[in-house]
């Protein structure tokens, strides 16, 4: 059975949480907190959308955890699941491309970086997708840009709202130029769903960058970020390099964007759902619910 | 004698420097030495040929970096008549490492759009070495609306080793910069030539660097990243030097590798040893395919143009979709 499955049926007979139940923790009952350091009864970490409770540190998500949390229970559909990628370059420096492939598909369970799908968030019908960062650092190559391209076609045609939870760090060095095409083809595709007047919402997770942040995830009508998330396109360390100097404290964090104009708002997670709820009833031309 | 050669040049360029002191010692000493003297222009004539006939993928990156390439100045001269430059994006400065304006091909009104390398150290500095801030993608997002407006095609001259990584660039918002003009591209109704002339360095290089027809010259590299940087993310702290190398041998960036991808159109061929070797052959091949895809594009509808675009970008992945339910993720439950 797909992971996807698991949201239709979850209320009953499934953990309320597939990943976490997956993963082995020591006990299974405490996880530490890497904000502050407190132990956390594992119940509440995910009671509280993972949000660690004492100090509202944000932990890192799976792409299927980021819809759990996004989405009404049962509604989440998931499509193009089967999409995998290839390697087109025979891209072989140390590490094989096909070996990491592989290893990113046994670690996550996934195809590929991204997951997506209908949904419905308070009733209404959404395209949602969410970014996952422990496959190849949620790099961008054929299969993410092709699936983005496919859910925001189908929310143009089908007159959703487009939600996408980007957490990335570019462009995939690995497909060469295919991966960097991907982020005119993401930006083309939204330009065509924002040309037919519907709403696209972005959610920059962390981190955010490179190639992703300069095309579709920055291309929203309304940009939110996780608290503390970097977000930004050269990463600090060529930038240090570049300009030999130290880079400023703060430098390429939510907050940081936040001040600079960059973005709309920095919102907990566990306020999420409900202020891109309050946000789509703004942004619902038709006034349809439902 | 040549001002900058490479390391592999070096021997090439050591005969040469013989060659000029012969010459010098049969002006000034009347000494009888044309014997050696032809001698060793035929020896040159022969490592010439065999420095630049089979370049190494680095050895090319190297070509498409040397300074003494053409920049899109040189092109737009040698190209175009009547070019009027206009500056600045409305908001906070003349980015001068993007140049743009009107121009005539063969009498054709277009807009251009290219990043600027300086010619030396003053000119370069002034160009921030072709590197351009959001403000260079915020005036090239203001002369695309321009054209579309205008009617005016547009074409684009791709080279930079990419978008500025600095603290400003960051602050001023350069993803989105680029971002929008990718946007931009994808739905403008007037045809959109890309000529990717030197260095095509990632999304700086995309930025101005699709449409409708991409043309490359030979030695010219168009990549996801530098082979610096990827060789920096793949053999820490090996950036330079040997990383790069072998960075630039798998990332596939040269335009034989790209055609046979389908991310480009055609190339333009450059002289032995590159463009800088011949700059008026280059601009003459160059001029030949933008004339004839402005020819091919002219009479398409602008409706359709957008639409064509579109579906070519579509088209551009590589991916095995599996047919009904046989997947990883059903292994795993």
């Amino acid at each position: 059975m797909p992971i996807g499955e698991w949201f239709k049926k979850q209320d009953k007979r499934l953990p309320e949480n597939p990943t976490l139940e997956k993963r082995a923790v020591p006990d299974g009952v405490w996880e530490k907190c890497p904000g502050c350091g407190e132990p956390i009864f594992i119940k509440e970490l995910e009671k509280n959308s993972k949000v660690c409770p004492k100090c509202d540190f944000h932990f890192p998500l799976s792409a299927y955890e980021r819809v759990h949390y996004l989405v009404d229970a049962s509604s989440f559909d998931e499509l193009w699941a089967n999409l995998c990628p290839e390697d087109p370059l025979c891209f072989v420096a140390g590490k094989s491309y096909t070996d990491s492939i592989s290893a990113a598909k046994a670690k996550t369970g996934m195809n590929d970086a991204l997951v997506c799908g209908r949904a419905q968030i308070d009733g209404r019908n959404v395209a949602v997708a969410a970014m996952d960062f422990r496959f190849i650092g949620g790099s961008m190559g054929s299969v993410v840009g092709e699936k983005i391209a496919r859910i925001t076609e189908l929310a143009t045609d089908e007159d959703r709202p487009l939600i996408i939870v980007s957490s990335s760090g570019g462009a995939r060095m690995q497909e060469g130029m295919i991966s960097l095409m991907q982020m005119a083809k993401t930006s083309a595709a939204i330009a065509h769903h924002s040309r037919r007047g519907l709403p696209y919402i972005s959610v920059l997770a962390h981190p955010t960058s490179g190639g992703v942040t300069a095309s579709f995830a920055t291309l929203a009508d309304i940009i939110i970020a996780e608290p503390n998330a970097f977000i930004g396109f050269t990463g600090p360390r060529v930038i240090e390099q570049t300009i030999k100097q130290k880079l400023p404290k703060n430098f390429q964090t939510a907050e940081f964007n936040l001040d600079h104009g960059m973005i709309d708002m920095i919102v907990n997670r566990v306020d999420m759902k409900r202020t891109i709820s309050r946000l789509l009833d703004y942004l619902d031309v038709n006034g349809v619910v439902g | 004698m040549r001002k900058f050669s490479y390391d592999f040049e070096r021997p090439l360029v050591e005969l040469e420097e013989q060659l000029e002191q012969l010459k010098h010692l049969e002006s000034a000493e009347k000494a009888d030495i044309a014997e050696e003297i032809a001698y060793l222009e035929k020896q040159i004539e022969k490592l010439h040929i065999r420095t630049y006939e089979n370049l190494t993928p680095w050895q090319r990156v190297q070509i498409a970096r040397h300074p003494d390439r053409p920049r899109t100045s040189d092109y737009i001269e040698a190209i175009f008549t009547d070019f009027i430059e206009l500056h600045g994006d409305r908001a906070f400065r003349d980015d001068q490492s993007i140049i743009g304006g009107f121009a005539r091909l063969d009498g054709r009104k277009v807009m251009i759009i290219g990043h600027q390398k300086g010619r030396n150290t003053k000119e370069n500095i002034a160009r921030n070495f072709g590197m351009p801030h959001p403000e260079g993608y915020r005036k090239a997002l203001r002369l695309m609306k321009l054209a579309d407006k205008f009617r005016l095609p547009l074409i684009t001259f791709v080279d930079t080793q990419g978008a500025y990584p600095g603290i400003e660039a960051e602050e001023r918002g350069q993803a989105v910069a680029i971002a929008q003009d990718l946007l931009e591209l994808s739905v403008l109704e007037v045809p959109v030539i890309v000529a990717v002339i030197g260095e095509g360095g990632s999304g700086g290089a995309l930025a101005i660097g699709f449409g409708d027809r991409i043309i490359m010259l030979e030695n010219a590299y168009y990549s996801v990243i530098t082979p610096e940087g990827c060789a920096s993310i793949l053999w820490d702290g090996e950036g330079e030097g040997r990383g790069a190398e072998k960075a630039a041998e798998v990332l596939g960036l040269h335009a034989d590798k790209l055609l046979e991808l389908g991310i480009i159109d055609v190339i333009v061929k450059e002289p032995l040893g590159g463009a800088h070797h011949g700059p008026a052959s280059v601009a003459r091949g160059l001029k030949k395919e933008l004339a004839k895809a402005l020819k091919d594009l002219s009479s398409i509808d602008p409706n359709e143009l957008v639409k064509k675009r579109y579906t070519r970008l579509r088209n551009i992945g590589y991916y095995t979709e599996y047919s009904g339910k046989p997947s990883v993720l059903d292994m795993q439950s």
